[in-house]
């Protein structure tokens, strides 16, 4: 059983949509997880549906929604304070410092990411790079395993089958509760996965997808 | 945010002329536009805290929404699309198109202060 869970990615909600099945599943086994997000999500594009965020509101709505969703999903979350959009201009290096000194802190056996260059989002990858960097850093004995999540729609071409796939259905609702609890973000988004002509009319298939999280087990060659 | 009324926009905006002013510009159509449709492409420029000075202001009704020009001694600032706006209680001057989703697709946004950064 893993002893501590470090999850690492850059925006209030990629903890919710991306894993929290899984966390949930670690949190009702006892083990402690605590959520490393990376910035505020300051530049996000949606506002509300309808709108009631704007640009200099953001920040702090967005940061009481990641509060909340993770008192709902019961783990500790600390915030990095980089600025959405702009990780992959940081320097990697310092980047994987920062999170390396966390790592060395905590202690974690797990450590669950995007995976760098397949998760869409320049942040997703970027953070993901600095996570693995931060954990290969370290000595190959002290290293956690690494869960990297994959979101590219050729996912499956590119990467093949996921190491892991976690059933998340018996904790369903926790993860919609914490979804839900990123109000400003997510009725924009499913608004957007219904209308998606590459997602065509899978808007069920969507939530069926939430259903099961995937991670492919990252080897460190050196 | 509220629906653009002209001339209390334009009002706003005449504050700030011959200022130097802090300016956050922006449009976007978001990270995911390719993930979504990939006969998309992902399009995106913002400018944060860019410092500038203009001598004159120009809010113009396009029907459905709203141009905004700045003119600068050595140059301009434009957006398109602009439909709702805000002068919240720091004194910054917020406006920002929003598609019917209310997604942002444009911000212009004008304060005597630096943005937070
Ligand atoms: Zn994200």
């Amino acid at each position: 059983m893993h002893k501590h869970v470090i999850v690492i990615y850059p925006h209030p909600d990629d903890e919710s949509f991306g894993s929290s099945g899984t966390m949930t599943q670690f949190r009702n086994q006892g083990v402690p997880v605590t959520y490393l997000c990376g910035t505020l999500g300051e530049m996000g594009r949606n506002m509300g549906n309808p709108f009631f965020a704007n640009r200099e509101t953001l920040p702090d709505i967005r940061k009481k929604e990641l509060l909340d969703a993770c008192k709902i999903l019961d783990v500790n979350v600390e915030m990095l304070g980089y600025r959405d959009k702009t990780i992959e201009f940081e320097s990697r290096d310092e980047i994987a410092e920062h999170l390396k000194g966390y790592l060395e802190d905590i202690k974690p056996t797990l450590v669950i990411t995007h995976y760098p260059g397949h998760a869409v989002h320049p942040d997703h990858d970027a953070m993901g790079a600095a996570a693995v960097e931060a954990v290969r850093k370290m000595d190959p004995e002290d290293r956690p395993e690494v869960w990297a999540q994959a979101i590219t729609n050729d996912r499956y071409e590119t990467l093949g089958k996921p190491d892991i796939v976690n059933n998340v259905e018996a904790e369903f609702d926790v993860k919609v509760a914490a979804i839900q609890a990123h109000r400003s973000q997510f009725e924009g988004m499913f608004q957007k996965m219904r209308q998606s002509p590459d997602f065509k009319g899978q808007y069920e298939d969507v939530m069926e997808r939430f259903k099961h999280e995937e991670f492919y087990q990252w080897q460190f060659n050196n | 945010m509220k629906a653009i009324e002209l001339d209390e926009v334009q009002k706003a905006l005449d504050q700030y002329s011959n200022r130097d002013v802090y300016i956050h510009l922006e449009t976007t159509n978001g990270a995911y536009a390719k993930h979504f449709d990939r006969n998309a492409y992902n399009v995106g420029a913002f400018i944060r805290n860019a410092e500038v000075r203009y001598t004159r202001a120009k809010l113009v009704d396009a029907g459905d929404a709203f141009r905004v020009g700045l003119k600068m001694d050595k140059g301009w600032i434009y957006a398109e699309g602009v439909t709702d706006w805000e002068l919240n209680e720091d004194g910054q001057l917020l406006m920002a198109g929003h598609d019917s989703e209310g997604r942002v697709m444009v911000a212009l946004q004008i304060s005597e202060n630096p943005f937070r950064y």
